[in-house]
């Protein structure tokens, strides 16, 4: 067994495991954070989507002893200590950007990763952003407005969301 | 997946020596083809040597005549350098459309060189931009790296540390992206170096290839229709589930006419 540290969600966490544990399992079974998905195993869906060092990354197709060191964000670490919605769940919330929710959280962590790389991304280019990240129910339609609406609001182009 | 036993590499020579150690062992880089392939238990190697954190090799160098990418630098990395894209655009687009981004963020060059996927993007610009490939043993010359389907000139214990290209005066890389994998269907990298021309063709066939017919065409007049009536022999090419290996002959004529349309404007 192999002892591994990395920083998820803030706060640091050890943990023993096998060099085979993938960091998707080491963040569900051993750390209980079950948000994120696994929804295929051949890293292709995104279900499993989390930041690593600030980069969007498939948890799936990484070792957690990769992960030594490294600061991990889940879908669990993105809203506020009183429940405030990041700004990306938000607009998940308010574009009806999600049915069953498998997909979601993998959705939302690609979502923040496109609006930091690319401010300006119109819908083409999101949708392209996306080509990763499969989902069976919505027709990506509302996933596509709800990261451009969002996109907007992190980037300072436009003041919160339209929920208030 | 099998267990393996687990290092991370100090330096070259460190995942060098830990190779040889080792009764099977195989390098990762970003792990996007050997992690889905070990979870398949199509793979079981005894030690996994981890180049992850080995930065000097990450990096992208550019000068007006070479650009040299270290063999440990994701594909994102290169696609987003500047001056990879004022100087090489063709290579910096080519790393952009490689996967999705999140793929991106971990793959290699390296990884995807000694792999030698028949459909993978960086072999066209391997080969399409003279390449040479650099390991940790010597150079090898991009016409001379690709041998077969996932067959290369590496040794056994051969470590990828940089992928050296030539500059072009021009070229383009056009890809006929799958749309559920990514990977190319046919991608086809047109180069022009003064009066000769390179034409590479991945996705076709087992492993990349150049048209030496479209290359003397096109030194000769440099335009689409130069190429109109060159035929790609299907009996070497690929048919698969997705298409046949006439479609695939087709396709590669479609393709690099679009790329030399592309720098013809
Ligand atoms: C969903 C998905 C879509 C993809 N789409 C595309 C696509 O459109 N086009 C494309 O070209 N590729 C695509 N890929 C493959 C991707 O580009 C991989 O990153 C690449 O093929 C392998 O690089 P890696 O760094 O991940 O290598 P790894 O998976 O770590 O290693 C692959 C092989 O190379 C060996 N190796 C790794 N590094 C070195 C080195 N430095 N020296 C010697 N041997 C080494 C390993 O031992 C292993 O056998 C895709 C992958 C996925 C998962
Ligand atoms: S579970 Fe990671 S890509 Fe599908
Ligand atoms: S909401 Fe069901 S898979 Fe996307």
């Amino acid at each position: 067994m192999i002892n591994v540290t990395m920083t998820v969600n803030g706060r640091e966490m050890t943990g023993e495991v096998e060099a085979r544990t993938l960091l998707v399992q080491f963040l569900r079974d051993h750390l209980r954070l079950t948000g994120t998905h696994v929804g295929c195993d051949t890293t292709q869906c995104g279900c499993c989507i989390v930041h690593v060092d600030g980069k969007a990354m498939k948890s799936c197709t990484m070792l957690a002893v990769q992960a030594q060191g490294k600061a991990i964000t889940t879908i669990e670490g993105l809203a506020a200590k009183d429940g405030t919605l990041h700004p990306m769940q938000q607009a998940f919330r308010d574009n009806h950007a999600l049915q069953c929710g498998y997909c979601t959280p993998g959705m939302v962590m690609m979502g923040i990763d496109i609006a930091r790389r690319l401010p300006d991304a119109d819908e083409a280019t999101i949708r392209h952003q996306l080509e990763g990240n499969i989902c069976r129910c919505t027709g990506y339609q509302g996933i596509v407005e709800a990261i451009k609406s969002a996109s907007a609001v992190l980037n300072g182009k436009q003041e919160g969301g339209s929920h208030a | 997946m099998h267990n393996f036993n687990y290092h991370l590499a100090a330096d070259v020579q460190d995942a060098v020596a830990k190779l040889s150690k080792s009764e099977d062992g195989k390098i990762i880089s970003g792990g996007m083809t050997l992690l889905p392939t070990l979870k398949n238990r199509l793979s079981a190697p005894s030690d996994l040597i981890d180049l992850g954190n080995i930065d000097a090799l990450r990096g992208v160098v550019v000068s007006k005549t070479e650009v040299t990418i270290k063999g440990m630098t994701c594909h994102a990395d290169v696609a987003a350098n500047a001056d990879l894209q004022r100087v090489l655009p063709a290579l910096a687009n080519l790393a952009g459309i490689i996967g999705d981004p999140a793929v991106r963020h971990r793959g290699t060059i390296g990884g995807s060189v000694a792999n030698a996927d028949p459909a993978a993007d960086y072999p066209a610009a391997v080969v399409g931009l003279d390449g040479v490939v650099e390991t940790n043993q010597r150079r090898i010359n991009g016409d001379d790296f690709f041998i077969s389907l996932f067959e290369t000139a590496l040794e056994p214990n051969e470590v990828i540390t940089a992928v050296h290209f030539k500059v072009p005066d021009a070229a383009h890389y056009m890809k006929f992206r799958h749309p559920a994998s990514g990977y190319a269907v046919v991608g086809v990298m047109v180069a022009r170096y003064g009066k000769k021309v390179r034409v590479a063709v991945t996705g076709a066939g087992p492993n990349v290839f150049r048209v030496p017919a479209m290359e003397a065409a096109l030194e000769q007049n440099f335009a689409p229709e130069a190429i109109a009536n060159v035929a790609v022999d299907a009996d070497d090419l690929l048919g698969d589930m997705h298409c046949s290996a006439e479609y695939r002959a087709h396709m590669v004529g479609v393709y690099a006419r679009r790329a030399v349309a592309a720098i013809v404007g």
